[in-house]
């Protein structure tokens, strides 16, 4: 299959071992992976926020830059930026009063596939070949979880993984308190809904916290290292990539 | 009610309280695991919820219809319907009637409504005593103090604090323990001295059918029973959205709203009435129709669902942000989710519950466990856009509308994006130790930098690897 990265703007500038590992897992697979440079960002963070009109032309420019991919697959590590396409695209381009976009937007959205999604739902595999010999807690992202209903594909793929150590994490559901914008926005209740979730995280004993968004893993990882805590966050792909 | 806060001040005050924090915490869970244990039960609650949308939707799109079939039903059952554009013209109505009556005093039933519209202070200064029956209600105003939660308005204070505010306030309890049937039995010989004497009933409706006049009233503590029944006038004060078209359709919300909102299969009381009926219950029945800034928001296709909600507060219980913060941090009648997308509507988009549709993480808890289906974070996504195209208001920060309008044009721009990272790595290299940027920043980072650490760019972007390998 030839398979098109979706590498979120975030993942590409802050955390680009996400994208690697991500080109590392599709092709031990035997898929043909593709980047179009033209891709810089989603537009959630605009959209999300409010600044719904200049979002429009990332949604353009997202359009653009995979019509001419050829590819079967449209694969993206994050579960946000993935729903923030599947969920939003075809209302902001049918907005613009572009029939264009919207043509093409109608066209791309069923084809983007949130990673575990697209393992696990498009591909039937659960075990990717990987080997992680350690402790690791799985936090379920919001978007993941509740817009894309990934359902348990990422603790399937995580289960699979050889010498891994997979603890529950508790109350695992609880929103980590990222929210993009909202954990400036409101800082407050956003910091005290991420100590909430760290002292969930910390009491599992785990040595790594793993989820498929690296902007929720920024926020945990952003709170873990400001505790010297000495968990680690990795994203999944990053453990699916591990032999 | 609490001011003219915006949420992210009002929430700092609230979460610098540790009883509160436990005693929400310990209330929503309680609730919300009842909650997911009666929803289990039913297998086809999907359906169910289904049903219940649809049923809002299509009363909305033709709500004037519906509206002119209960007021002649109502009128036709010998009650009287009153019309109230907004607040002061509900109140008035309301103390009228009570002066018509002859009464000085009224007893009632917890409403979200009367609360709205400021209903007990407007009585007030026209010489009338309201009282709230309700035992949290009770609660509430015995302290001076106002609602929290929409189904558990006292949810904030724990039974330490009750008992302590019934032995301060309450005539013969000083020596009440703080054990929930001595509480609750202090209140009961307080209530009852009211309802004996009271000649004017007050009450809100959770339902209105259009197709025979029949209110309805739900609750778990029989005190709105006596208030609907005792008293020789009955007021009842509704918005206009709580009208549905026939009984059937209350069949279907009398399934979803006790397992959503109590946890329970049935609340134990059900008040249905229909009119006035001779030797039986109240001789005179007025119904005022509160609009108070609803038709502006039906005027939202979008916007509107807000008005579906049956008020179950299932939303409350499940969200993280009201859990930490309280329902006092929403400065409305309307806290939660709910509020925050019922609330800034209600008052035209105007003022600082323009803040709330931004009291969210966009988790979507809340979406999921509404019982007719209301798409929350959607609306409040969509509120938040109207909020920024409304621009001049300072609802926005004018540093947040420039670095956005920038960020815009960085990525629209594969060359600008890429000399941005570029940018950033250069300019985080001072700043960075060991991959990360644990310094407090300044500006729109202050907010993140306050708690979390930034990890700092790396070396070599993703794009920068792939061309390279």
């Amino acid at each position: 299959m030839r398979v098109a990265l979706f590498i979120t703007c975030l993942a590409d500038t802050l955390f680009p071992e996400v994208g690697r590992a991500t080109v590392t897992v599709l092709e031990r697979l035997g898929h043909e992976v593709v980047f179009p440079e033209e891709q810089t960002c989603c537009g959630q963070m605009h959209a999300n926020t409010g600044y719904r009109a200049e979002s429009v032309p990332l949604v353009r420019r997202f359009a653009r830059a995979f019509e001419g991919a050829g590819a079967d697959a449209i694969v993206c590590p994050s579960g946000s930026c993935t729903a923030m396409v599947r969920d939003q695209y075809a209302g902001l381009a049918a907005a613009s009063g572009d029939a264009g976009l919207e043509a093409s937007v109608t066209a791309l959205v069923p084809r983007v596939f949130e990673l575990s999604q697209f393992l696990v739902g498009e591909l039937g595999v659960e075990d990717v070949g990987a080997a992680f010999p350690h402790r690791v807690t799985y936090h379920p992202t919001c978007h993941s979880l509740r817009l894309l209903r990934v359902g348990d594909a990422p603790l399937r793929l995580l289960r699979a993984v050889r010498g891994i150590d997979l603890v529950e994490l508790g109350e695992a559901e609880a929103c980590c308190g990222f929210g993009g914008t909202f954990a400036v926005k409101n800082a407050d209740t956003s910091t005290a809904m991420l100590t909430d979730k760290l002292q969930h995280v910390l009491a599992t004993g785990a040595e790594v916290c793993t989820a498929a968004d690296s902007s929720c893993l920024m926020h945990l990882g952003g709170g873990l290292s400001r505790r010297r805590a000495g968990v680690r966050t990795m994203h999944l792909a990053e453990i699916l990539a591990a032999t | 009610m609490n001011g003219p806060r915006r949420f992210p001040e009002a929430a700092r005050e609230a979460l610098g309280d540790s009883q509160l924090r436990a005693n929400l915490r310990r209330a929503t869970h309680t609730i919300r695991d009842r909650r997911a244990a009666v929803v289990a039960e039913i297998g086809e609650w999907e359906a169910l919820r289904e049903a219940g949308r649809a049923i809002k939707e299509a009363t909305m799109r033709h709500l004037d219809v519906h509206l002119e079939a209960l007021e002649r039903s109502v009128t036709d059952r010998g009650g009287v319907v009153h019309w109230a554009r907004d607040a002061a013209e509900a109140n008035a109505t309301v103390a009228r009637l009570v002066h018509e009556a002859g009464a000085r005093e009224v007893v009632k039933v917890k409403s979200l409504a009367t609360d709205e519209i400021g209903l007990n202070d407007a009585l007030a200064a026209e010489g009338i005593t309201a009282h709230e029956t309700d035992l949290a209600e009770l609660i509430v105003q015995l302290a001076h103090d106002t609602p929290s939660h929409i189904l558990v308005p006292a949810i904030h204070r724990n039974r330490a604090e009750i008992a302590a505010l019934f032995r301060r306030t309450l005539p013969g309890a000083q020596g009440v323990s703080d054990e929930p049937a001595a509480l609750a039995e202090a209140a009961r010989r307080f209530l009852r001295e009211r309802f004996l004497g009271a000649r004017v009933g007050v009450s809100g409706a959770n339902f209105a059918v259009a197709q025979t006049g029949t209110v309805c009233v739900v609750e778990s503590e029989g005190n709105g029973r006596m208030c609907t029944t005792l008293p020789e006038v009955l007021i009842t004060v509704m918005g206009i959205e709580k009208v549905i078209p026939s009984l059937a359709d209350l069949g279907v919300m009398l399934q979803l709203l006790p397992r959503s909102s109590t946890g329970e299969r049935m609340n134990p009381y059900t008040s249905l009435w229909t009119g006035v009926a001779p030797d039986d219950g109240p001789q005179a029945f007025h119904l005022v129709l509160l609009d108070n800034g609803r038709t502006d928001v039906l005027a939202d296709a979008t916007g509107r669902q807000a008005l579906h909600c049956i008020r179950c507060s299932a939303c409350l219980n499940v969200c993280p942000v009201y859990e930490r913060t309280g329902g006092h941090a929403y400065g409305d009648t309307y806290p939660g989710p709910i509020g925050a997308i019922l609330a800034p509507q209600l008052h035209g988009m105007r003022g600082p519950t323009t803040s709330l549709p931004w009291a969210s993480t966009l988790c979507g808890a809340c979406a999921d466990v509404c019982p007719v289906g209301i798409d929350i974070p959607g609306v409040l996504i969509h509120l938040r856009g109207r909020v920024v195209a409304q621009a001049a208001r300072g609802d926005v920060p004018a540093g947040e509308r420039l670095g956005m309008e920038a960020m815009a044009r960085v990525f629209s721009s594969r060359r600008r994006y890429e000399a941005a990272q570029r940018l950033a790595r250069a300019g985080a290299r001072p700043l960075a130790r060991g991959g990360r940027i644990e310094h407090r920043l300044p500006g729109p980072l202050a907010g993140w930098t306050m708690s979390r650490d930034l990890p700092a760019p790396p070396a070599q972007t993703f794009r920068e690897w792939w061309r390279a390998r």
